[in-house]
């Protein structure tokens, strides 16, 4: 079953080249669409360089602040909107209307609001997904068993052990979800965040390159960072969902 | 000793109880009996202090246990995590001898999905009797067990009070439950419910 899905994910991802690869063929232009093997030049260059190497761990520090304090104030303001109905009454017309405003306008606002640094571009991307976040949270605190509450406050667990074993287990599946849904967008907003307005990371990459038209570079370093978020989400993420879920497949 | 007094209960224009009063002696055992609805387990609820909206008074002791409807384990938990994590204070050996107690003596790394319902309520009734209660209050606990598996929890129950002889408050519908187990047997009856006493 295993070794059947593995061979079904490597059959796809070699779909995935052989279309690239048609497609390379079919406009013929290496400026516009070089092959996958006409990439390794310039990824050798740059690693060489040492630049490719600066841009993703600049762009992985962005990502990683953002992820973290958007988890971290999402999954608290979810919590609280899903267990205390009047504050969620105030708050849902404020999550309705950041769930509804776009990525661009918030990081343009924060540019202008607050300058071209750091704090504005983590700021612009912790905002755009907190709302997400706390969202997915709200249902996972709204679906909390009140039997199990009822069972910690005769039993009388401490605050401590209540959060961590009655009610992030519970919350487990909402907390992945968001994660792992958190990493997928919040990489892709905080390129463009690099992209409007900062002078590292990967989107300040594309952006250079897509000025000097140079589609192998911007592929280049496209494929570079997704390959370090599949490796973020096989090696932390996935082995963390496995590892929440482990009682339910005991 | 416990005592109840409750003067009123609503569930918003509804008033579910009346003066429901009565006292339980250290070692008793009282069954409250009555229809479906009546509102037996809400008296429950607000004497163990799950349910503090309501008028009147309990005094209760601090030590106190709960066997709910439902096993309400934690089953992302080990059955041992179960007793450690719910009582505090509770030691290793002491939470196996109280898993040993109910028949539970190798299912100490099992999580509740892994076991039969017999086993999560034995499990359930371990938890409540390892922290050593000064009150026991159980709500139907032999309910929806088939009458053979219903018979051996009866006679398990029975045993454990015998044991540790908490004050002791449960609700039943039946009656030969009620007599089996209790030292006095309080009807809760009308609308909104009060107390007569059968026994």
């Amino acid at each position: 079953m295993m070794i059947g899905m593995r061979i079904t994910t490597v059959l796809s991802i070699i779909g995935l080249f052989g279309l690239w690869i048609i497609a390379a063929m079919l406009t013929n232009d290496p400026q516009v669409l070089p092959f996958p093997w006409a990439l390794n030049a310039p990824f050798r260059q740059e690693l060489a360089s040492g630049d490719l190497l600066f841009h993703l761990g600049a762009t992985l520090v962005r990502v990683v602040w953002a992820f973290t304090l958007a988890m971290g104030l999402g999954c608290v303001l979810g919590f609280i909107m899903g267990r205390c109905p009047k504050i969620n009454r105030w708050l849902d017309p404020w999550l309705v209307v950041f769930l509804n405003l776009p990525a661009l306008v918030l990081i343009v606002l924060c540019y202008l609001w607050i300058g071209l640094n750091e704090t504005a571009a983590i700021l612009a991307v912790t905002l755009n997904k907190i709302p997400n976040v706390a969202t997915m949270i709200r249902e996972g605190a709204r679906a909390l068993d009140q039997n199990l509450d009822a069972m910690a406050q005769v039993y009388r667990m401490s605050w401590f052990a209540r959060i961590r074993h009655v009610i992030v287990p519970q919350l487990a599946p909402f907390i992945t979800a968001a994660a792992r849904t958190g990493v997928a967008v919040i990489w892709k907003i905080v390129l463009v965040v690099e992209f409007l307005g900062r002078s590292s990371g990967v989107g300040f990459q594309i952006h250079l390159y897509f000025q000097l038209f140079d589609v192998a570079m911007v592929l280049v370093y496209a494929l570079s960072f997704i390959s370090v978020m599949l490796i973020v989400e096989w090696v932390l993420l996935q082995p963390w969902e496995r590892r929440v879920r482990r009682w339910r497949s005991a | 000793m416990i005592n109840v007094d409750i003067h009123a209960k609503h569930f918003g224009p509804v008033q579910v109880l009346g003066r429901v009063q009565f006292d339980i002696a250290p070692g008793e055992t009282v069954a409250l009996l009555g229809p479906s609805g009546v509102g037996k387990s809400t008296i429950l609820r607000i004497v163990a202090g799950i349910d503090t909206q309501f008028e009147g008074t309990i005094v209760r002791p601090d030590a106190l246990a709960f066997v709910f409807q439902e096993p309400t384990l934690l089953p992302w938990r080990s059955a041992l995590d179960n007793l450690l994590l719910t009582q505090s204070g509770l030691d290793r050996q002491t939470a196996l001898a109280a898993l040993d107690r109910v028949g539970l003596a190798s299912k100490e790394d099992a999580f509740p999905g892994q076991m039969s319902l017999g086993q999560q309520r034995r499990l359930a009734l371990a938890r409540a009797f390892a922290g050593s209660p000064d009150l026991l209050i159980m709500d139907e606990p032999f309910v929806s067990l088939d009458p053979k598996m219903a018979e051996q929890m009866i006679s398990l129950t029975e045993t454990l009070i015998k044991e540790a002889r908490p004050a002791t408050l449960f609700v039943t519908h039946a009656k030969a439950e009620a007599e089996r187990l209790a030292d006095r047997i309080l009807e809760v009856k009308g609308q909104p419910a009060t107390l007569c006493s059968l026994q």
